[in-house]
């Protein structure tokens, strides 16, 4: 892009007319889709035809006030819903196309692939090596060369290997909460999914711990398709590629972050991120 | 309850008309020092344009304040961001009213070369315009203030005419050179004016649609200047 184009795009406005013939770019993948996917928590309904597209190596955020369904959605492209009593759910939620609710899903191979981390960081009692180990020994990698070599490159691409190299022996309950944060990406990254998904990842954080997550969640994208519920309208816009905003269990609206923060289509959604709600 | 931050945009939207009431005040004040050849006219621009400068100084920190410690989005980035733009054309507009006095100081002493017809005109044109973008940004309106941009033309075309008028005067009596010049640069200064209502008209578009109309960005026809 131009770099008057990418300016005019950062305020939101239209670009300056390019008068080059136009070059067709191939359109980007979509890596998780949801179609009119409703869920329910026994009468109440949780999830209203949410229809939503996540395309690949992009981050995606969702935004909305408490209790709008954001964590809701996410857990719904894991099936982590699955697990909480009385979960009812229709329309469909596609992983690479695939139909994620198909009877004859592999709920635990779909974790594998679409992998969570979550607002409290939640290693196991167990050593720094372990913690990432554990999800490779339970697909059978036994070799210790091997798991070693796993075990490094998940801890360098969650940015925390220079820190914990000489003690990967030790407790990971003795890390900082940021540092356990990152252990439990790097945990999840370790059975190499498609999906990283994140909820609230830098809520209990300190402003340093928080910056180092974003950053780290930016050089993900490269590899992975990231996406973030946050609360902190801020955040979402310093990391993300496109934002959804929900409201009572419903998509408001969705696109590009740039876009939404500068000149939102809806006025429900400019009147959240301009703080004038309730 | 109004949320304070809505109020610091309030006292932020008054500073800023107020700002342009002095800026379009001071123009006036200006062009009327030079059809009266008034010194202390003149001098009373230059105190006034002071206050304008202070007040450029006053609405940026405001802006950076808010900023800052309200990460504004939407609407409200648009407006702190076009704010700090409009009050730096303000600014400029009061420059070019001193210009203006300081011909008219420079002129004093002397006859007037001919009755001014044109700079007057310019200066109702230009002045008319500034109150117009003024009002169009009171009102977030955008329709008016698109319309403002083709009223540019006309005082463009007066201050070519001023130029040709004086030229030949130039021409034909080398002793009115001085004279001529000086009318000519104010001339030049009330354009400036008019051009720089034209650019607080195009932030106001900004503010209430988000789009980018300055520099013919919207013209489709290449070429087309």
């Amino acid at each position: 892009m131009r770099l008057d184009e990418e300016v005019a795009s950062v305020v939101g406005a239209a670009p300056v007319q390019d008068r080059r013939p136009p070059q067709s770019a191939p359109p980007p993948e979509t890596r998780i889709r949801t179609q009119d996917f409703d869920l329910f928590y026994g009468a109440h309904h949780a999830l209203k035809s949410v229809s939503l597209e996540v395309p690949a190596n992009s981050v995606t955020a969702i935004i909305g006030p408490s209790g709008c369904g954001k964590s809701t959605l996410l857990r719904s492209f894991n099936r982590m819903n699955d697990l909480i009593p009385g979960v009812r759910v229709r329309g469909r939620v596609e992983l690479s196309g695939l139909d994620v609710y198909a009877p004859a899903t592999d709920v635990v191979e779909l974790r594998r692939h679409v992998g969570m981390v979550f607002q409290r960081a939640n290693p196991f009692p167990r050593s720094i090596f372990d913690n990432v180990a554990y999800g490779l020994r339970l697909l059978g990698v036994g070799a210790r060369a091997e798991l070693e070599a796993r075990v490094e490159t998940s801890l360098r691409r969650a940015a925390l290997w220079d820190e914990v190299r000489d003690r990967l022996g030790r407790s990971a309950l003795a890390l900082s909460g940021g540092q356990q944060q990152r252990l439990c990406i790097a945990r999840a990254l370790a059975v190499e999914p498609d999906v990283l998904l994140m909820d609230e990842p830098a809520s209990a954080l300190d402003p340093t711990a928080t910056a180092r997550v974003e950053e780290l969640v930016l050089e993900l994208k490269s590899r992975y398709t990231i996406v973030v519920v946050t609360h902190n309208m801020q955040q979402a816009a310093r990391i993300s590629d496109r934002t959804a905003f929900m409201m009572v269990g419903e998509l408001v609206e969705v696109g590009e972050t740039r876009s939404l923060f500068t000149r939102p289509r809806q006025k429900l959604t400019e009147d959240y991120i301009t703080g004038r709600f309730g | 309850m109004e949320r304070h931050f809505e109020k610091e945009l309030a006292a932020l939207k008054e500073e800023m008309l107020l700002m342009g009431g002095r800026a379009e005040a001071v123009v006036r004040k200006a062009v009327e020092a030079l059809r009266r050849v008034d010194v202390a006219l003149a001098q009373e621009v230059l105190d006034a344009d002071r206050i304008i400068d202070r007040m450029e100084i006053d609405v940026d920190d405001r802006c950076v304040r808010l900023l800052a410690l309200q990460q504004p989005m939407a609407r409200d980035l648009r407006f702190i961001t076009a704010a700090l733009k409009i009050v730096n054309d303000l600014e400029r507009v009061g420059d070019h009213a001193v210009n203006i006095a300081q011909g008219a100081v420079r002129l004093a002493g002397e006859p007037l070369l001919k009755p001014l017809v044109d700079i007057p005109r310019m200066a109702e044109l230009a002045g008319g315009m500034l109150h117009d973008a003024l009002d169009a940004f009171v009102r977030q309106d955008a329709e008016t203030a698109r319309r403002l941009c083709a009223r540019d033309d006309e005082v463009d075309a007066l201050n070519r005419q001023v130029f040709d008028d004086l030229v030949a005067y130039m021409v034909g009596d080398p002793r009115t050179v001085t004279r001529a010049l000086e009318l000519i640069l104010v001339a030049r200064n009330l354009e400036r004016v008019a051009d720089l209502a034209t650019n607080i008209a195009e932030e106001v578009v900004f503010i209430a649609e988000a789009r980018v109309i300055k520099h013919h960005a919207e013209d489709d026809e290449p070429g087309d200047r």
